[in-house]
């Protein structure tokens, strides 16, 4: 099993690698935002997956990180230092929005973020001087390292490939540590963690934080990807689709968000076909999904399992009860 | 012995010690003015019937309620402000009335979650080890409460006598020096009742710390432990041995006789 999923994933690596260079700049356009969505709903799945902290807030930090790139390009520095810069405004923010969690929880702190995401959206949209409200900011420079240059369609989606994988194994590596118990145990029993001494505040903060600079370097990536931001990109309703896409894919599952984001960015294109019918189609099926599915695309394989294992339960339930009918000791 | 709360406390001084403490909701006189002291490797039982405080009595101790007045001490240290967390860190573990165990977790990562912010910081935390280094001590335990035999299974999908049994591991993973174990027989099968206690005094024999227990279960509380504090309307009726308890008149009229 575990050597079928090291193919698979390594198939599957092979694919991201070879199959955009096949494509027209119009695929590319999609496999590279399906992976900017892959980071940012990463970050959200940590908050919301993993913490269990309901963020609805995700697409501000998107916004702060695309802004930021956007704004030092246009000031004449580097991408190299906006892309940082922009996390590290995103992580302090994030851990700043993570005091109402402390405070509040549930749908009670979804409306806080979703105040949140509104506020900093007005903040966009009015501050011209920064921001170039409804106007946006235009012919966002792509980045070059060295002599390398990531101008080309081609070039710009292996160079969010490579952050892409680089976030992935490190978040990898954070919750294989003892932090992912951590997590998983606030967001399973606080108070029960609690009286285990797990800090469950500082763990609060840091999964609001650290899942913000993830959107925000994914939101860096994506100004210089599509080279025109504006205020609308990053709305309460954006942040509510990268909500639905952690949901959709499988909240507190590490792949989740790779099938979520697809079913965000990829699946829309696939439904260009239904045009004026393409958000009912999408809609119902994510309302059938949630029915059937209430955990996400990736909880199949553990239903199939439970659903194996209680049916081996009670077989050797079955099979006690008759071996003592017929006066045999099991 | 690797952590500090266990090297400061004389020897003979109370593991625990409360001091006249009261709690009051509204008009209602939870606790009023209760005293008593835990003393090292001592199993230490709390009855009286529903309504007697002993709830907020636990609460108390375990820094989910603030007291109204009185002290609470532990290892000679003031600990009537701290919270659970704080409480926790400073040696004091629990079991809930509830299961209280992480379900989609296995029952070795919930030993293991259950001690792994006991050294180090937070930080030295981030990319180590997913074991924390606790694997061996885990797996004592898991061998010293039976459960092998469903030691990589998720918690979530043992029977409720086998997730009660690590529920009471979980809290005895970090060393404590006071476990406060609150009604450890609720929801149990009669027939493992027996193996919790003998569970008990065996933990309590080969790791020395001490036990408060909780419990409506008579037999059990009367073969379990060392002394017996009897509560009743607030107040303490009696605190003696057993058998002390057992021959006093008052604790018969008030409790057990009903």
């Amino acid at each position: 099993m575990k050597k079928l999923n090291l193919l698979f994933a390594l198939a599957f690596l092979a694919a991201l690698v070879v199959v955009p260079s096949f494509l027209k700049n119009y695929g590319i356009h999609i496999f590279t935002t399906w992976l900017v969505f892959i980071m940012a709903t990463m970050g959200l799945n940590l908050t919301v997956g993993y913490a269990g902290q309901k963020s609805l807030g995700h697409a501000a930090f998107f916004g702060i990180g695309a802004y930021t790139v956007a704004v030092m390009l246009k000031a004449g520095f580097s991408f190299w230092l906006g892309l940082p810069v922009g996390a590290s405004i995103c992580f302090v923010v994030g851990l700043i929005l993570g005091f109402p969690a402390l405070r509040v929880q549930t749908i009670y702190l979804a409306f806080a973020t979703l105040g949140f995401n509104t506020a900093l959206w007005l903040v966009m949209r009015n501050e011209e001087w920064l921001t170039g409200g409804t106007f946006g900011i235009n012919n966002i420079a792509r980045p070059s390292l060295g002599g390398l240059s990531f101008d080309g369609n081609l070039a710009y989606y292996y160079l969010v490939l490579a952050f892409t994988l680089l976030l992935a194994v490190l978040l990898w590596g954070l919750l294989r540590s003892p932090w992912g118990k951590a997590f998983t145990a606030l967001r399973d029993n606080p108070i029960r963690a609690e009286s285990l001494g797990i800090d469950t505040r500082g763990y609060t903060l840091l999964s609001f934080a650290i899942g913000a600079a993830y959107a925000g370097i994914a939101g860096g990536l994506y100004a210089s990807q599509v080279q025109f931001i504006d205020p609308a990109l990053f709305t309460v309703g954006a942040s509510i689709m990268m909500y639905l896409m952690v949901v959709v894919g499988g909240p507190g599952y590490f792949l989740g968000p790779v099938l979520g984001s697809a079913v965000g960015v990829v699946l829309p294109e696939w439904l260009r076909f239904a045009q004026a019918w393409y958000l009912f189609v999408f809609g119902a099926a994510v309302v059938l999904l949630m029915i059937w599915l209430p955990d996400g695309l990736l909880s199949i394989p553990d239903r199939l399992r439970a659903r194996r294992a209680s049916r081996e339960a009670s077989a050797a339930r079955a099979a006690a009860a008759q071996s003592v009918a017929q006066g045999v000791k099991p | 012995m690797t952590h500090s709360h266990h090297q400061s406390r004389p020897d003979g001084a109370p593991v625990l010690k409360v001091t006249d403490m009261k709690k009051a909701y509204g008009a209602i006189q939870a606790v009023g003015g209760v005293s008593f002291e835990v003393r090292p490797g001592e199993i230490f039982g709390v009855i009286g019937p529903n309504g007697s405080g002993k709830t907020t009595l636990f609460n108390s101790m375990l820094g989910q309620i603030t007291p109204d007045s009185g002290v609470i001490e532990l290892n000679g240290e003031n600990v009537t402000e701290l919270g659970p967390l704080e409480l926790n860190r400073k040696g004091v573990g629990r079991t809930f009335q509830t299961l209280q165990v992480f379900g989609k977790m296995t029952v070795r990562d919930n030993l293991i979650v259950a001690a792994q912010e006991h050294s180090g910081s937070m930080f030295s935390r981030m990319f180590a080890p997913s074991d924390s280094g606790l694997g061996a001590k885990a797996d004592a335990l898991i061998d010293q409460f039976h459960i092998r035999h469903v030691a990589d299974k998720k918690a979530g999908e043992l029977s409720y006598g086998q997730q009660k049994l690590v529920d009471i591991a979980m809290a005895f993973m970090s060393e404590p020096d006071l476990v406060l174990l609150d009604e450890p027989c609720a929801g149990v099968n009669p027939s493992l009742v027996g193996g919790i206690s003998s569970l008990l005094k065996e933990l309590n024999r080969s790791r020395g710390g001490s036990f408060v227990v909780i419990e409506h279960n008579m037999d059990f509380v009367m073969d379990l432990c060392h002394r017996i504090m009897v509560m009743v309307e607030g107040k303490v009726l009696a605190i003696g041995t057993p058998d002390e308890i057992r021959g006093n008149k008052q604790v018969l009229d008030a409790y057990l006789g009903s």
